[in-house]
């Protein structure tokens, strides 16, 4: 019985320095079918290379819990996955740590990475991984005979009747009732810079704000949509396909007026495992980790050379090239994210649509 | 003080005896009241003791961490600290001084020291918070600076950007060079300060916070009145029946209360939803038409009844316990003596369950006024309350200020409203359980 206790405690002690000894890394994303979609592409194969364990956590949106870890001094988490603008504000605060370029792999044909990248996608503290586009959504069964085709028609709740589901932030709500109001894409910022373009969007969102459900979470406008709570909603263009593709729901997306971002890793300065942090950041925008990326989730590979070995999703038969957010189509009308924009405007914007959000 | 006819005198005369001045002693021989005052001090000491990991505990996770969040709201070294050398000049030179050669260069020297540093966006941050849309004036001129300035400084600023020669710019920085700050205060009532540092109303469409204040006390207030209504009969049936049944149906009011608050306010999701089961049986029943559900939630409807089902039971249980002790002889009295069974419960029974309904109300609007999670699962807009705009200030435009002084505010509002509970009521009759 002694031998025994001896045995299993000398068992445990083993047990324990060897958790301490593994290395780890903590990554924040935006939870989901795209968690699931890093986790197959990037963690597990990371794993099995290095040994590294990755804990992946979820938010809504991780630039949140990186301020706000950043702003008490205590960083939990090793990779942030963030949008250009915050990266570049955090970047401008000294937030992040800088990422050398050459550091990271050349594509297979030998590519330096930093011509390899699409152009943007490379910043002095963070490099995307994906284009992902903001899209609208609707219910085909709701819309059977007339369904709505351009992003004006989510804006007329005569014609097309149903509540509709709306993203609570400016970003991706005053471009849309721009571009519903006539706005060319390419004057969205140029409208939005100036007092009354910023008036003639709230103007605009005035006319629908009783019929919108705000969602938060990526993962809600989908759930909207299902649950019939909303008949046509904006969302992360990767989860309808998910909910299209993978679970067979009755959607249809409308490319019209797409707003296209990059989610990019970034590393805040002070995170508990900084070296294998950046070792995750390499091995994930490696070309072949993010061509392999798209087999899980319809979102656009930031390297050039990771666009040739897209091919079907996982299931074998979708070709992904229709559903991507980058695709010749579906650009004519999209607008491009101005990070240096928002990563000026976004706290007086902020505080504008909370106001008016909060006024009723 | 003793003579021979006291009692106890006699026991310590026997103990101790008397000396000559006439004080009291122990059997050992010292004076009574040393040794009393040693022995209640050791008890005391005990007492303080046995408290005392309690009090670090609350010292340490409650009154530091508020007490420094407080600070915030009055302290924000954002661009003093970053911008030394501007502030100094700001220091030295009093309102109304035109920005002269000194100012421009220690202006130039502090953006290029800052841009060198990357906080520059610190500094527009706070700039910013007084001044919306200035962020970019300085990132954007940390992004030209880097590298240094050529003199004239004034020409090289003014080059950048024009928004530089602005006299309100400068007033702001003025107001920012010190590091102590009454201004989120002021904006946390919608004023701000204009160029002559005169105190000003906010325009209309920023004008937010007093109006949601004024929500959240009227919000809180029909809460507690709803609580109120479901909760006293339910309380006065819990106190009247059986044990045995009553201990049954305690159950059912505590069950909810054990349950997960995330678990509850969803489970409202699905009930109250436009596609939800109320609105389906009210379908099916045929008193509504399939087009014209109601919409019963992300609104302040949504809020008032997943908050009255959260916070019924802090109505309930202090109620309960008030109605347990209430004695029924008194109100068979007034019944025999002749009074209606309205004058008996007006005039004998309601005024005992008082201190019950003082506790219950007091608690419920307590905690409605800092609900956050509910409001802003349900809430939609129209059911935003403050605590959902600090939250905000919080995590997304990181605003720490200004999310302390409007916590402040709540917190002097609360602190307010026991004042006059306790005028009005005493909170001597509070009865929490």
């Amino acid at each position: 019985m002694k031998t025994m206790l001896i045995l299993t405690t000398a068992l445990c002690g083993l047990a324990v320095s060897a958790q301490a000894q593994n290395k780890e890394v903590n990554v924040v994303s935006w939870g989901g079918a795209y968690e699931k979609s890093q986790v197959e592409a990037y963690n597990i194969p990371f794993t099995a290379k290095t040994g590294i364990k990755v804990n992946m956590m979820a938010a809504d949106n991780p630039a949140t819990p990186l301020k706000a870890q950043v702003e008490a001094k205590n960083i939990t988490g090793d990779v942030f996955d963030i949008e250009v603008s915050d990266a570049i504000r955090m970047c401008d605060e000294g937030a992040l740590v800088q990422i050398d370029p050459a550091t990271l792999p050349a594509a297979p044909d030998g590519t330096p990475a930093k011509d390899d990248f699409i152009p943007g996608a490379l910043q002095d503290c963070a490099v995307a991984n994906i284009f992902w586009g903001t899209v609208i959504a609707f219910d085909k069964t709701k819309f059977a005979d007339n369904p709505p085709k351009t992003a004006a028609d989510f804006f007329d709740t005569a014609k097309f009747p149903g509540k509709r589901g709306l993203p609570k932030n400016p970003k991706r709500t005053l471009y849309l009732a721009l571009i519903a109001d006539g706005v060319a894409p390419d004057q969205i910022y140029e409208t939005l810079s100036t007092p009354e373009g910023v008036d003639r969007a709230f103007k605009k969102l005035d006319t629908i704000k009783k019929d919108v459900v705000w969602w938060e979470a990526g993962a809600q406008p989908v759930q909207l949509l299902a649950d019939g709570e909303v008949t046509m909603a904006t969302g992360y263009n990767g989860r309808f396909f998910d909910a299209m593709v993978a679970e067979g729901k009755p959607f249809e997306i409308i490319w019209d007026g797409q707003y296209m971002d990059m989610d990019m890793f970034a590393i805040p300065k002070g995170s508990p495992n900084p070296e294998a942090a950046m070792e995750y950041l390499k091995f994930a925008t490696d070309t072949q980790q993010l061509a392999n990326q798209a087999k899980w989730i319809a979102y656009g590979p930031s390297r050039k050379s990771s666009a040739a070995l897209v091919g079907k999703y996982q299931d074998g038969k979708t070709d992904m090239g229709p559903h991507m957010p980058t695709n010749a189509e579906h650009m004519t009308t999209a607008v491009m994210d101005d990070p240096e924009f928002w990563a000026d405007h976004s706290a007086e914007l902020s505080e504008r649509f909370n106001s008016w959000l909060a006024a009723g | 003080m003793a003579n021979a006819l006291d009692p106890h005198a006699a026991i310590v005369i026997e103990a101790g005896g008397l000396d000559q001045g006439g004080t009291l002693k122990t059997a050992d021989g010292q004076p009574l009241t040393r040794a009393l005052a040693r022995s209640s001090r050791r008890a005391r000491r005990r007492a303080f003791l046995l408290v005392l990991p309690l009090l670090l505990f609350i010292l340490i996770t409650f009154v530091v961490p508020i007490g420094q969040m407080l600070q915030r709201s009055v302290k924000n070294d954002g661009f003093s600290a970053n911008m030394p050398q501007l502030s100094a000049w700001f220091h030295d030179h009093p309102r109304g001084t035109e920005p002269d050669d000194a100012a421009w260069a220690a202006l130039a020297a502090d953006l290029t020291a800052s841009a060198e540093a990357r906080n520059i966006g610190v500094v527009g941050t706070r700039i910013n918070y007084d001044m919306p849309g200035t962020r970019s004036l300085f990132t954007a001129a940390g992004r030209k600076a880097r590298g240094g300035i050529a003199p004239p400084y004034r020409d090289a600023i003014l080059a950048m950007d024009k928004k530089w020669g602005d006299p309100k710019l400068w007033a702001v920085m003025r107001e920012a060079a010190s590091p102590y700050t009454a201004n989120f205060y002021l904006a946390a009532i919608d004023r701000s300060r204009d160029e002559t540092g005169k105190i000003v109303q906010a325009p209309p469409e920023q004008r937010v916070y007093l109006m949601l204040f004024m929500r959240t006390f009227w919000l809180s207030l029909v809460i507690t009145c709803t609580t109120f209504l479901l909760g006293f009969p339910i309380a006065h049936l819990l106190a009247t029946l059986p044990m045995r049944k009553s201990n049954l149906l305690m159950i059912l009011v505590l069950l909810p209360f054990w349950t997960s608050l995330l678990v509850r306010t969803t489970a409202w999701m699905v009930l109250l939803q436009q596609q939800g089961v109320v609105n389906d049986v009210l379908v099916w029943l045929g008193i509504i038409s399939d087009s014209g559900r109601l919409q019963m939630i992300y609104n302040q409807t949504g809020t008032i009844i997943a908050m009255t089902h959260i916070l019924l039971p802090f109505m309930i249980l202090p109620l309960y316990s008030v109605m347990r002790t209430i004695n029924p002889s008194y109100v068979r009295a007034a019944r025999s003596l002749g009074a209606s069974s309205w004058t008996a419960f007006r005039r004998i029974y309601f005024p005992q369950t008082l201190p019950g309904l003082g506790a219950g109300a007091l608690l419920v609007f307590i905690l409605a006024v800092g609900y956050y999670i509910t409001p802003a699962l349900v809430g939609g807009s129209s059911g935003q309350l403050i605590s959902n705009m600090i939250a905000m200030h919080m995590t997304q435009t990181l605003n720490w200020s200004m999310a302390a002084a409007l916590a402040a505010l709540l917190l002097g509002g609360v602190l307010l409203l026991y004042w006059v509970y306790d005028r009005l009521v005493g909170i001597d009759n509070l009865k929490l359980g």
